[in-house]
């Protein structure tokens, strides 16, 4: 029975059913929740235009593009590794949307503490990653890289690294703020009556960053 | 209550859903790091690297920020403007084609 609810609910017949209800398109969906995708859905754009500016960058300099399988290599234990560097902060930041995850599922069990303790959990592997980036920054700008032009290769790559991993690391950083506030209010008991939809929507936000370093890692890092 | 929202909205599943997405994603991102680490090159490591990419992002985006469990309207009206975004690439990359065609013309001699 429950089977079939869902399979109504997603089809295209409901889909016009809502939209041509006069008001509440989104029906089921609390404001909170809908203002919160929709935010993303612009952020979504603006990661879009820089990417695609980081893509026309690349395409149109004559000038070798430096490889990133080098530049982001570490020397751990006598052994160079390529890349390893950013391959810890990708598996830091899943790690962090798990744990994300399960504080969404114990907020909705109605287990508010353990829920604000993940979160708090998310947070801590939200300050790992920046500190990864920062760590990264500043070897890179000791080497010699800046927005105008670096060792390695075409002058272009300083510009999109700062750039785009600025702007991300940015948003890591106001994420881990948002959680901080959220597991806290959480704690202090003032969704008791409200409930703990917060949690699923913070969690959309931390995702979403997620969801943004995949295509970073894919696009800058692996390319 | 196994397998999707009840009326208030609510997004409760089965833990253990959670707990596989997670594992998927991790073997995905290791086989990403895998293409780097290997050195594949060439068109493979561009399909690899999409492939992967494409797998995680949308395992993010059904399972972690529930959209396989919301309703059609929204799950369209928040998916669907991103593609938008497929005419800026095709539009920038046949202007990037131009410039570095000119660059390569004017800078060459």
């Amino acid at each position: 029975m429950e089977n079939s609810a869902l399979a109504k609910t997603t089809s295209v017949d409901v889909l016009i059913e809502d939209w041509a209800s006069d008001k509440d398109a989104f029906k089921n969906v609390s404001w909170g929740k809908a203002m919160m995708w929709i935010f993303l859905l612009s952020d979504t754009f603006i990661f879009s235009c820089f990417l695609v500016g980081y893509m026309s960058v690349r395409m149109t300099t004559a000038e070798p593009w430096p490889n990133s399988s080098e530049v982001f290599a570490l020397t751990i234990m006598g052994e160079h590794i390529p890349l390893i560097l950013i391959a810890i902060m990708t598996f830091v930041l899943i790690t962090s949307s798990g744990t994300m995850a399960m504080a969404v599922n114990c907020g909705y069990r109605n287990q508010p503490k353990q829920a604000a303790i993940l979160m708090l959990v998310t947070a801590g592997f939200g300050l790992c990653f920046v500190g990864m980036q920062a760590f990264e920054w500043s070897k890179l700008i000791e080497e010699g890289v800046r927005p105008w032009g670096n060792p390695m290769g075409a002058a272009q790559f300083g510009a999109i690294f700062f750039m785009v991993t600025g702007f991300h690391g940015f948003h890591v950083s106001i994420g881990v703020i948002y959680l901080i506030i959220v597991a806290l209010k959480v704690l202090r008991g003032d969704y008791e009556d409200r409930g703990y939809e917060i949690v699923e929507i913070t969690g959309l936000y931390w995702h979403f960053v997620d969801l943004v370093w995949v295509f970073i890692f894919a696009f800058f890092y692996l390319w | 209550m196994e397998n999707g929202s009840d009326v208030q909205g609510q997004q409760q599943h089965p833990i253990s859903l959670y707990f596989k997405v997670w594992g998927l994603l991790f073997v995905l991102s290791g086989f990403s790091y895998a293409v780097d680490y290997l050195q594949v090159q060439g068109e493979l490591r561009w399909a690899l690297i999409i492939i992967f990419m494409f797998l995680k992002a949308g395992l993010i985006v059904a399972v972690f920020m529930h959209m396989v469990w919301e309703r059609m309207a929204f799950v369209l009206a928040i998916l669907m403007p991103p593609l938008c975004i497929l005419v800026l690439i095709a539009l920038m990359s046949i202007e990037a084609d131009y410039t570095y065609f000119n660059r390569l013309f004017f800078f060459n001699d």
